[in-house]
């Protein structure tokens, strides 16, 4: 059987010129988030030129996740953006986490989601960036459902070419088939120490990949 | 091969004719300029040649003289009518018959001379070096070179002033940004073509619109890297100007650029890509046309403990030279804050000292965990010094939050969520 497979493929090569295997996805380039169990549930890290959704409610750790990998884009020398539809990016916590500010561009939408949109689709037009974080977290689901899925096609396509790694914070799945990767975050329990909250376990579930599904992990302050 | 023009009263003409030979032109008013004539046999031919080119193209009477040296040929211009070529080795015989006065020296060295009975150029050149150094000491030597025709030294070249502007003054006064648009882009043109002639760029623009009945409006663009590109700064000039429009219709548009050195930069070929500076300031500019300014840039932490205090500055990241360490060993993630700008105020309910419950707009709840007080405060000596303690607080739901309460107005506020 196996014989008469490698006898088929020659055959076919010969014939049509073209090689007959399975043809192999060529290994796409990752920026790894920093956090061992999340860059393992996301085959290595988050990939460069797709479009990846990160979501999750208020205090699941979603912000942290997309800080810790500014952090290891900034320090690997990409030029990063951060496009807050909110305006709630903080920049000391940022700090706090090894983000190099000098190297990100951080659009203040003030709360308004359409602006940031057009923002992040110029400066993904424009070239060069490692890694742009679309931040939804505070939009409104209802707002954030509105947004055409021909414009999340657009953004993935252009993500593609420019080969950014594009990454959107929300509350639940917005860009539905245009993601490549879909990661799902919940709290399952904040950690106390003293006067001040010291951390917090997060879970995180991969929706778009066959390998590991869920995996906790921690962020402390 | 030097070269020198002598009509007296025409010194911009002779600048002007200059110009079209030699760059290096040195001016001596009020009436004469010599520049460097070297290297221009292979456009003219010998020094007759181009002494007549000079006679044809200066357009006015005038004295012409063609030396190996500056002084010898300003000599010859002043001393000899018409057009006088002087071969090199020749300048002593040449100059001989030249009266004294002419070589200029103190009146002391002049007196003297006269005294001796010297009169013209030639008798003064046979006197021993020797013997004029000892009677007339360094200046009589160098007076006896310039009358032997031999002195050399270098051209004090007229250096023009590095200005680039331009302006236009409306017969019609402009309303409209885009009839705007197109007088910008031919001062812009402009600009950049004298810019690129000098291989110089700018690193700012100033733009000033002289109103109708209205005080000037202007503009200044600072760019973060030298550019030279007329149709950028088109865009980034209508971007600011639909941003801030002008008050009143515009009667005179001038511009002029700051001149910088052009960046010159050598990528890795295995170090991360960055935005093209040219490209990516034309985006910002868009970018914080749609998000008003001061919204777009890099954040810079201020040195202070105030909370949320950072400035933007503009987005220039620096040239990546792969020394940086990447975290091979992951560390553990830090809990990052989500700062609700400004603080929404809340009315918190506190019960043994503690809050245990929190009502706000946006932020509702009884709270199942509080931690805290952390008492801050700073800046004691200004007059928005502060004083607060601050909450880390679990709600009913879930969801974590950092309260905060100005210990002086008693005043409670959500800072933000910890995600």
């Amino acid at each position: 059987m196996g014989a008469s497979v490698l006898q088929l493929r020659e055959v076919l090569a010969a014939r049509f010129d073209v090689p007959a295997g399975l043809r192999q996805k060529p290994e796409q380039d990752v920026l790894r988030t920093g956090i061992a169990p999340v860059d393992k549930l996301l085959g290595g890290g988050v990939p460069k030129g797709s479009l990846t959704e990160i979501c999750g409610a208020a205090s699941s750790g979603r912000t942290s996740v997309a800080i810790s990998l500014l952090a290891n884009a900034t320090q690997q020398g990409e030029c990063c953006g951060w496009v807050d539809a909110g305006g709630v990016f903080d920049p000391a916590s940022a700090a706090e986490a090894g983000v190099e500010l000098g190297r990100v561009l951080w659009v203040n939408c003030q709360g308004n989601a359409e602006h940031a949109l057009q923002s992040l689709d110029l400066l993904i037009q424009a070239g060069g960036f490692g890694l742009l974080v679309l931040d939804l977290g505070d939009t409104p689901v209802r707002e954030a459902r509105r947004i055409p899925l021909a414009s999340w096609f657009r953004l993935r396509h252009a993500a593609e070419r420019a080969g950014t790694a594009l990454v959107a914070l929300e509350r639940e799945i917005c860009a539905r088939s245009c993601s490549a990767v879909q990661l799902e975050l919940s709290r399952k329990a904040p950690l106390w120490t003293g006067k001040r909250l010291s951390g917090l376990v997060c879970q995180g579930e991969s929706r778009k990949h066959f390998r590991a599904q869920v995996t906790d992990f921690e962020v402390v302050r | 091969m030097y070269a020198c023009i002598f009509a007296p009263g025409n010194l911009e003409v002779l600048i002007e004719c200059a110009e079209g030979f030699s760059p290096l032109i040195e001016a001596q008013p009020p009436d004469m300029v010599v520049f460097d004539a070297r290297g221009l046999d292979r456009l003219y031919g010998p020094p007759a040649s181009l002494a007549a080119e000079i006679e044809r193209r200066v357009g006015v009477p005038a004295r012409i003289a063609v030396a190996s040296n500056p002084d010898a040929a300003v000599h010859a211009a002043r001393g000899f009518a018409g057009v006088t070529v002087i071969p090199a080795g020749e300048e002593a015989r040449v100059l001989a018959p030249l009266p004294l006065n002419l070589l200029g020296g103190s009146p002391e060295v002049a007196e003297l001379l006269h005294l001796w009975g010297i009169r013209n150029f030639g008798e003064f050149a046979k006197l021993p070096p020797l013997g004029v150094a000892a009677r007339l000491g360094q200046e009589g030597l160098e007076l006896q070179r310039l009358a032997r025709g031999e002195a050399s030294r270098r051209l004090k070249t007229i250096e023009e002033p590095l200005e680039f502007e331009a302006s236009l003054e409306l017969e019609h006064p402009v309303e409209l940004l885009e009839p705007l648009s197109f007088i910008l882009g031919r001062l812009l043109n402009e600009i950049c073509e004298r810019l690129t002639f000098r291989a110089l760029a700018a690193n700012a623009l100033h733009l000033r619109l002289k109103l109708e009945g209205a005080p000037d409006h202007t503009t200044t663009l600072r760019l973060p890297v030298p550019m030279l590109d007329a149709r950028a700064f088109l865009k980034m000039l209508q971007l600011e100007l639909s941003g801030n429009p002008p008050a009143a219709a515009v009667l005179l548009v001038s511009l002029r650029a700051d001149p910088a050195k052009p960046r010159r930069t050598q990528h890795g070929l295995f170090l991360p890509s960055s935005p093209e500076p040219e490209k990516l300031e034309v985006t910002v500019a868009r970018v914080r046309h749609l998000v008003g300014d001061g919204n777009v840039g890099t954040p810079r932490l201020r040195d202070t403990h105030r909370p949320d205090s950072f400035e933007m500055r503009g987005f220039a990241p620096s040239a990546y030279t792969g020394t940086a360490t990447v975290m091979d060993t992951p560390r553990a993630p830090l809990l990052s804050l989500r700062r609700f700008r400004p603080p929404r105020y809340a009315q918190v309910l506190v019960v043994n000292q503690e809050p245990v419950r929190v009502s706000s707009p946006t932020v509702n709840g009884r709270i199942v965990m509080a931690k805290g007080p952390w008492r801050t405060s700073g800046e004691w000596w200004r007059e928005d010094a502060w004083r607060r303690e601050e909450w880390d607080v679990a709600l009913e739901s879930g969801e974590l939050y950092r309260l905060s309460m100005e210990t002086d107005s008693g005043r409670w506020f959500v800072e933000g969520s910890f995600d």
